[in-house]
């Protein structure tokens, strides 16, 4: 606790109880007059506001103590009186301050005295011990206790939290007595507002006497302050008007604004100066604390600001750093053209599909062409931009740095662009990959359900997935799959995923895109009917390496089974391709192919040639078929195998009969990829 | 009234505790600490000018001279203000609270207050100091929450560190005056 109580004296006189008076510090130097304040009879201390000076009328002094208690809720009252005595003692001041007493009844009253110019004061306060003004009177022990008013009236800003309910007793009385007086000069307030130099009826001493302000500098400012933050809150409000007008809602300015982190600054400051500017006063401490705080960063940003703008405009530094520009980007630009040439040869040894190198390759130098040539338009404009960017320091240390971080990020922009390529590539690749692991377990994405579920694939899928089977036998149709099983050949996957990954060396793909149809090599099964065709013929010592899926998958073909079930599916080994390496050209989709759909036939529609399955409305989405299937009354009809309809088959739906352990019962079928061959 | 008597720290050097007797209600103890002898000041600066001379020596750097002159002085305030205590008060109202004040040798004065009403009692207690066993008088405060039970326990005299019969003498007038504020809360 600061040095707020200060015991000065307590003086010995006769019985009583000890009376304690706190006397304001401001007062000590104050002439003769009246006290008034507040008496706590609980803790019998009298607490002394401020001192009434001569001459005054009582009426008008008992008038203002009982517009103060109105207004405050304090019992404020005359205390007693106090005499500052010159060196010659002044008899007639003594007899006429007793008289006082008679005037202004109040007990105990208080009487101190002191001399000037030297240390000792006299305190007495009397009680009278009978109704009548006649009656004897008693002298209490006092202790004159000084505090510092200002201070403890300040003190009030953080009020202390609320104590627990405490059981009667002596703690609550005493620890109420501090209290108390700090309450009673808070509260107090309107006591204080009119002065000894004021030309009020009634001259008061407090602490205001001592000088509302130190300096009359602060005075002034405090009296411009309301003006100028009027005029400051009309501006910002004009100026955030103008930035939430409409021009600049539209979504490419809208993106733009979200991106640069200037604006964002921009924004905050705004906020920020609209709160400090606000006409509004703090509702309490804490809104004030954030307020002070909120005003001290922007004056201290601005000044560090202005720093930085003297500093850059001292010894022409625009010019040096718009010369510097240049040669600097010509250099990184020159790096990354060599990183690039390496790419596109032989790094580190290592193999790379040539075709895929040189377009990443030549398409990432354009870029970089394109980019030094505009460096190069912009060099004459630079320093006088970058000087107009400068002033913009004025308004704060953090909008310079966030200019400097935005300028940056645009003129390293080519380098964030194949950053964006090659995550892109890279996920889809990553995408297609995880299709086909998932077929490699025997899972399949769940378009409806949005979910990973079991699924037996068809043989003729997991060949297309790129995995033969050992023994060669097998049903030498090609279907294409479906999206929902992947369209992808394994081994072509996995070196365009590697060249891929080299290309985009910094940034792992983090997100998952969509698959684009069309960008991986399908494998074109045209005129291939038996046996695996040389798209399949890969590989797959490298699928063989890494899936070690499903190994009852031979053994079913072995026993001449179709079905492969989902779950519990192993893999096999394949045979070693002769040239794996060898890159396979992109073949494009024929024109008249159209894109391949997954659909859900109702189960009456099994078995039947494609046409006719439509006529029944086996191209219309499952939502639409229950309500179908309500209208027609025909039995779902079984059917035996199809493997008699395969040769020259062309509109087949084939069931798929999906794992037993989970997922749904629904049969699957898939809608032959019969146009393509 | 006042009385002054002079005893001694656990480090054996001379405390002078000077008592003034306001009222049965109040009472103020100042222990005035030793001041600053100089042959210490001078051991120090002694020290402290011979290792800048051994690096200028090394260094052929005049600088390093005037630097430690500065450093000399600047600590020799630094440790004025900030370290070296030159009275301790203690001042009891019952009444009203205990303030227990510190005054440094550059004259700043420090002062913490403790209402008569979060004090529990005022006791001799004994703590393991370095190598030593030592008696320090401590305040102990109420817990807000619990009836009996203690919430922080403040030491007195922290820096000057008196002996037993010294606290002995400041012990037994502080409970007189405790009691008496007992008494008097406890009577209607």
């Amino acid at each position: 606790m600061p040095r707020l109580l200060q015991l000065l004296w307590a003086q010995l006189s006769g019985p009583g109880m000890v009376l304690k008076a706190f006397f304001p510090t401001c007062c000590a130097s104050a002439d003769s007059g009246l006290l008034v304040g507040r008496w706590v009879p609980e803790q019998s201390s009298a607490v002394v506001l401020a001192v009434v000076h001569f001459p005054f009328i009582p009426v008008q002094v008992k008038e203002l103590l009982a517009q103060v208690q109105q207004a405050s809720q304090v019992g404020v009252a005359v205390l007693g009186t106090w005499c500052h005595r010159r060196q010659e003692p002044e008899e007639s001041l003594g007899h006429f301050l007793e008289g006082l007493g008679t005037l202004f009844s109040h007990e105990p009253w208080l009487q101190l005295c002191r001399e000037r110019g030297s240390k000792s004061w006299n305190c007495k306060a009397t009680r009278r011990q009978g109704p009548t003004p006649l009656a004897p009177a008693c002298e209490d022990q006092v202790m004159l206790i000084f505090y510092d008013q200002r201070k403890v009236l300040l003190s009030r800003l953080h009020p202390p939290a609320a104590l627990p309910e405490r059981q009667a007793g002596d703690a609550t009385a005493s620890a109420g007595g501090l209290a108390a007086v700090f309450d009673t000069v808070a509260r107090s307030e309107v006591l204080f507002q009119s002065d000894r130099f004021d030309e009020g009826p009634v001259r008061l001493t407090h602490w205001q006497s001592e000088g509302v302000e130190a300096s009359i500098l602060v005075e002034l400012a405090k009296r411009a302050a309301g003006p100028v933050c009027l005029l400051l809150a009309c501006l910002l409000s004009l100026v955030s008007a103008a930035s939430a007008c409409r021009v600049f809602r539209p979504w490419p300015l809208s993106f733009i604004w979200s991106k640069l982190s200037t604006c964002e600054q921009l924004r905050h400051r705004l906020d920020q100066l609209t709160l400090v500017v606000s006409a509004h006063r703090a509702e309490g401490p804490a809104q004030l604390m954030r307020k002070a705080n909120t005003l001290v960063s922007v004056l201290l940003d601005m000044a560090l600001g202005l720093l930085l703008l003297s500093w850059l405009h001292r010894k022409d530094r625009f010019a040096h750093l718009a010369e510097a520009l240049v040669p600097v980007a010509d250099r990184v630009a020159e790096e990354l053209q060599h990183l690039l040439q390496w790419l596109m040869g032989a790094p580190a040894g290592l193999k790379m599909n040539r075709a895929l190198d040189q377009v990443l390759g030549r398409f990432f130098l354009y870029h970089i062409h394109l980019w030094i040539s505009y460096i190069h338009l912009m060099s004459p404009f630079i320093e006088h931009i970058l000087w107009h960017l400068g002033l913009s320091a004025c308004l704060g240390l953090t909008v310079a740095l966030s200019i400097l971080s935005d300028i940056i990020s645009l003129l390293t922009f080519h380098i964030y662009c194949f950053y964006v390529y090659g995550a892109r590539l890279y996920c889809l690749k990553i995408h297609g990959l995880s299709s086909l692991w998932r077929l490699f377990r025997g899972k399949k994405w769940n378009v409806l359900r949005q979910r990973v579920d079991s699924c037996s694939y068809d043989l003729d899928q997991v060949w297309r997935a790129g995995i033969p089977p050992r023994t060669g036998e097998g049903c030498p149709n090609w279907h294409q799959a479906a999206v929902g099983a992947p369209p992808l050949d394994w081994r072509r996957g996995y070196a365009v995923h590697r060249d891929l990954a080299l290309h985009h060396p910094d940034f792992p793909a983090s997100y998952h895109g969509p698959v684009l149809p069309g960008v991986h090599p399908a494998p074109a099964p045209s005129g291939h009917r038996a046996g695996p065709g040389p798209s399949a013929r890969g590989p797959h010592q490298l699928a063989a390496a890494v899936l070690a899926w499903p190994p009852a998958v031979p053994a079913l073909q072995a026993c001449g089974r179709r079905e492969v079930p989902g779950p519990g599916a192993r893999g096999w080994p394949a045979p070693a391709p002769p040239d794996a390496d060898k890159p396979s050209a992109l073949q494009p989709r024929g024109a008249h192919l159209p894109p391949p759909q997954l659909w859900l036939p109702p189960q009456a529609l099994l078995g039947f040639p494609v046409p006719q399955a439509v006529l029944r409305g086996a191209h219309l989405p499952l939502e639409a078929e229950r309500g179908q299937a309500g209208l027609r009354a025909r039995p779902p009809a079984r059917l035996a195998p199809p493997s008699a309809r395969c040769q020259g088959g062309t509109h087949l739906l084939l069931p798929l009969v999906v794992g037993a352990s989970a997922g749904p019962t629904r049969r699957i079928s898939t809608r032959l990829r019969s146009w393509g061959w | 009234m006042e009385d002054e008597r002079s005893f001694s720290d656990i480090c054996g050097g001379r405390l002078a505790l000077h008592r003034r007797y306001y009222s049965p209600s109040c009472l103020e103890f100042c222990l005035s600490c030793p001041r600053i002898s100089l042959r210490s000041l001078t051991a120090v600066t002694c020290t402290v000018w011979l290792a800048a001379y051994g690096l200028f020596t090394l260094c052929e750097n005049s600088m390093i001279l005037s630097a430690a002159i500065f450093i000399t002085l600047l600590g020799l305030l630094g440790y004025l203000h900030f370290v070296k205590i030159d009275h301790e008060t203690l001042l009891i109202i019952d009444s009203l609270g205990i303030q227990m004040t510190s005054s440094y040798a550059s004259g700043k004065e420090s002062t913490t207050f403790i209402e008569m009403g979060k004090v529990k009692d005022v006791i001799i207690n004994e703590a393991i100091y370095m190598q030593k066993v030592i008696y320090y008088l401590c305040i102990l405060l109420k817990d807000p929450v619990e009836p009996h039970g203690i919430s922080q326990v403040v030491p007195i005299f922290q820096s000057a560190k008196p002996r037993l019969d010294c606290l002995i003498e400041v012990y037994r007038s502080c409970q007189e005056i405790l009691a008496h504020q007992k008494a008097a809360s406890t009577s209607p």
